[in-house]
């Protein structure tokens, strides 16, 4: 039987899994959305494709599945770009099918043409021009294999519409061909045992887990590790929730916004574990002074990623899962007490904190109140900056997959298309979007998206009239010259704007405000909730490192 | 800084090359030669890039390029015993009498003439950049007309 190029590529996403797509319309997709028409893969259409973008990596970093989004060739492909690079920093997998102008016009400029294998080179695992209609189903198949496995990744696949249109009679392809890719397995059993006795003998170890361990899956392995071995857990921004962070071996996050005792810790300990964490600038600051103390070991499945920034000392190559669960098989139970009694120090006098008095709203008393209200159970989709930081500081993170943010490329416009791919990859779970006014405004459009399929995502603003966190380093390190930082005059009534919009609208302007406006929030049920936080307009986000510095050289922000 | 050879077997498709290059341009690095042709497997191409840089960060550009969906293996050739060679074409002026001593010169090098003019001769020499470079020095006093030289190309040698 003979078949449209456009139906092979719905069919083949729906035997791989796919169920959901996010996308826009556009020339040279009409073929694909006229397939989708009566499909029953949902289709959620966004206002914007960079929307649809964050809205596929924020399905795929909540539900594990892959996020797959759909636009049109040119403008539309382009609009992904910042998406694609989003994903492509966090690992996140992730399927972008472009259209493309009909094969035999490509590089012709003609309309609504854009070279997107070569422009998202650089922000992608993978990418594929389909050249020929049989080959469609083999590359879609590769596609998802490719940004599913080994490191994570973006793939895009632009497809030229007369392939869209093409008919194909016969047998289709989906045998994958990848000589050149082999997501390794295997774990190196030496380095392992190098590992283990380092582990076995270390006096003032500290394990640091970053996002791999929630790609792999691989937060139960990791716990039973860290209680088996007694052993005190930091994460990064991206491994939060990775490690339960009430329990009392947890040292919450580390680095430039990092607990005090976290930085300490490091800064201290000799021997670091690193699983599934990339010694990012924002963790370790000053690089020649960060754990100088310390024997590394590294474990990441990526050995690109070992030996990048910092000298290791026992590399182990290998998934996180895979390499943590030999760990807890093998690590013994080691008192330490003068290691544990020197935290608990630290824990006590350098607790996370900030002003409690006074009835103004704070920040950080929101994210409180929020984690209070749903348990540490609801989705945290973040935007950047002083928000994003916020809400890693004071919502205690107890399981994987709650919170997502955009921690390697810093996007500020992810939290809300962020948010509604999680509810519609997670629709059983609350998700809270922690905005602030300045990222809001990025991708405000999506309320449009979220109104229209009744997602009641509940939307957190942080309105401070400022790009807060740049206003922050101009307060610290530019003599208080607030250049272009400012919002306030142009800011709309963002209650109003909701409103609009059709979201309801809750607008807080003091602390006794705050938990009846969230308890008004849960209530609703089929539409979203802005919640405008009137905030302290100058609240600073403590501790933190200035640029540069060694990690335990850190701001207090406390007389 | 020394120089490197990495040699990658790599699937023989549209923007392979345009992958790998650009792992080099983004981090600033220029690669000093290349060269790509089909190997013994029409499925398959090997490229061979020269390329000058800090090893920690050429450490990293290996390893990446072991990343690339299409690169199927990556070989430093730095350090090992290999045979690798440069193809170069020279024209070089031979006006005023002098052809003789151009061909004394070429057949010590074990090079060829392959084109003969009336004011000039084009030399084709093939081998290692150093024997390379050797004949180039001493053409150059007669008159160096254009140059057009291939990038290395190099193979391990058998271990016997």
């Amino acid at each position: 039987m003979s078949k449209k190029g456009a139906e092979i590529l719905i069919d083949t996403l729906k035997e791989q899994g796919v169920d959901t797509l996010f996308g826009l319309q556009g020339g040279s997709v009409i073929p694909v959305f006229d397939v989708l028409y009566d499909s029953d893969v949902r289709t959620i259409a966004t206002r914007h494709e960079q929307g649809a973008g964050h809205m596929a990596d924020g399905y795929s970093r909540a539900s594990g599945k892959t996020g797959v989004c759909l636009t049109t060739s040119g403008p539309g492909a382009t609009n992904l770009v910042t998406a694609l690079a989003t994903a492509f920093m966090d690992s996140v997998p992730m399927l972008a099918i472009t259209g493309q102008v009909k094969s035999h016009l490509i590089g012709n400029d003609a309309f609504q043409e854009a070279d997107m294998t070569g422009i998202s080179r650089p922000v992608t695992k993978h990418n594929y021009l389909v050249g020929d209609v049989r080959d469609l189903a083999r590359i879609i198949c590769e596609s998802l294999f490719i940004a599913s496995t080994g490191s994570p990744g973006p793939v895009l696949v632009d497809l030229p519409v007369d392939i869209s249109t093409a008919e194909h009679d016969g047998d289709i392809d989906r045998e994958k061909n990848l000589p050149g890719y082999q997501p390794g397995d295997e774990v190196h059993p030496g380095q392992v045992k190098r590992a283990i006795d380092a582990i076995n003998a270390a006096e003032k170890p500290v394990l640091y887990s970053g996002g791999g361990t929630i790609t792999s899956d691989a937060c139960e392995e990791l716990t039973k590790f860290a209680r088996k071995a007694n052993i005190p857990v930091t994460t990064t921004l991206m491994g939060l929730g990775a490690f339960p962070e009430e329990d009392p071996l947890s040292l919450r996050m580390l680095g430039m916004h990092g607990t005090m005792y976290a930085n300490y810790a490091v800064q201290d300990c000799d021997l670091l574990v690193a699983v599934g964490a990339r010694f990012d600038d924002r963790v370790t600051g000053k690089l020649e002074a960060f754990a100088n103390n310390a024997k590394v070991v590294h474990v990441d499945i990526s050995p690109a990623s070992i030996g990048k920034s910092v000298a290791v000392d026992i590399p182990v190559v290998g998934d996180a899962k895979r390499v943590l669960r030999e760990f807890a098989k093998n690590a013994e139970f080691k008192d330490r007490k003068p290691w544990m009694d020197r935290i608990k120090e630290w824990k006590e006098r350098f607790p996370l904190t900030y002003d409690r008095e006074g009835d103004s709203v704070k920040p950080q008393y929101v994210l409180e109140q929020i984690h209070e209200l749903t348990g540490g159970e609801a989705i945290i989709a973040t935007d950047v900056g002083q928000c994003q930081m916020w809400a890693a500081q004071f919502y205690t993170y107890m399981k994987p997959r709650t919170f997502l943010s955009s921690g390697g490329l810093g996007t500020m416009g992810f939290g809300l298309p962020a948010g509604i791919g999680a509810k519609v990859g997670c629709p059983d779970k609350d998700v809270f979007v922690i905005a602030g006014d300045g990222s809001l405004q990025m991708n405000i459009q999506e309320l449009s998206t979220a109104v229209e399929e009744k997602l009641p995502v509940k939307i957190a603003l942080l309105n401070n009239g400022y790009l807060g966190m740049v206003r922050q380093w101009q307060e610290l390190f530019f003599n208080k010259r607030y250049s272009h930082t400012s919002l306030s005059k142009g800011n709309p009534d963002f209650c109003k704007l909701a409103e609009a919009y059709g979201c309801s609208g809750i607008r807080v302007d003091k602390k006794d405000q705050v938990r009846p406006a969230l308890d008004s929030a849960m209530e609703i049920n089929d539409k979203p909730v802005l919640i405008d936080f009137r905030i302290d307009p100058e609240e600073n986000v403590y501790p933190m490192v200035p640029a540069g510095e060694a990690i335990d050289r850190m701001l207090s922000g406390m007389a | 800084m020394n120089k490197h050879i990495l040699s990658a077997l790599v699937e023989n498709k549209a923007g392979v090359l345009a992958h790998i290059a650009g792992l080099f341009s983004a981090r600033g690095f220029n690669i000093d030669s290349l060269a790509v042709g089909e190997t013994e497997d029409p499925l398959f191409s090997r490229m061979t890039i020269v390329v000058e840089g800090d090893e920690a960060i050429l450490e990293q550009v290996r390893k990446q390029l072991g990343k690339l969906i299409n690169v199927v293996k990556v070989n430093d050739f730095s350090g090992t015993p290999l045979v690798e060679r440069d193809l170069l074409l020279v024209r070089v002026n031979c006006a005023g009498g002098r052809r003789s001593e151009i061909l004394d010169l070429v057949n010590v090098f074990r090079a060829k003439i392959v084109d003969v003019g009336r004011k000039d001769l084009l030399v084709e020499v093939a081998g290692t950049e150093q024997k390379v470079e050797a004949l180039l020095d001493l053409l150059r006093p007669f008159g160096i007309k254009e140059i057009a030289r291939t990038g290395r190309v190099a193979l391990k040698r058998s271990l016997n």
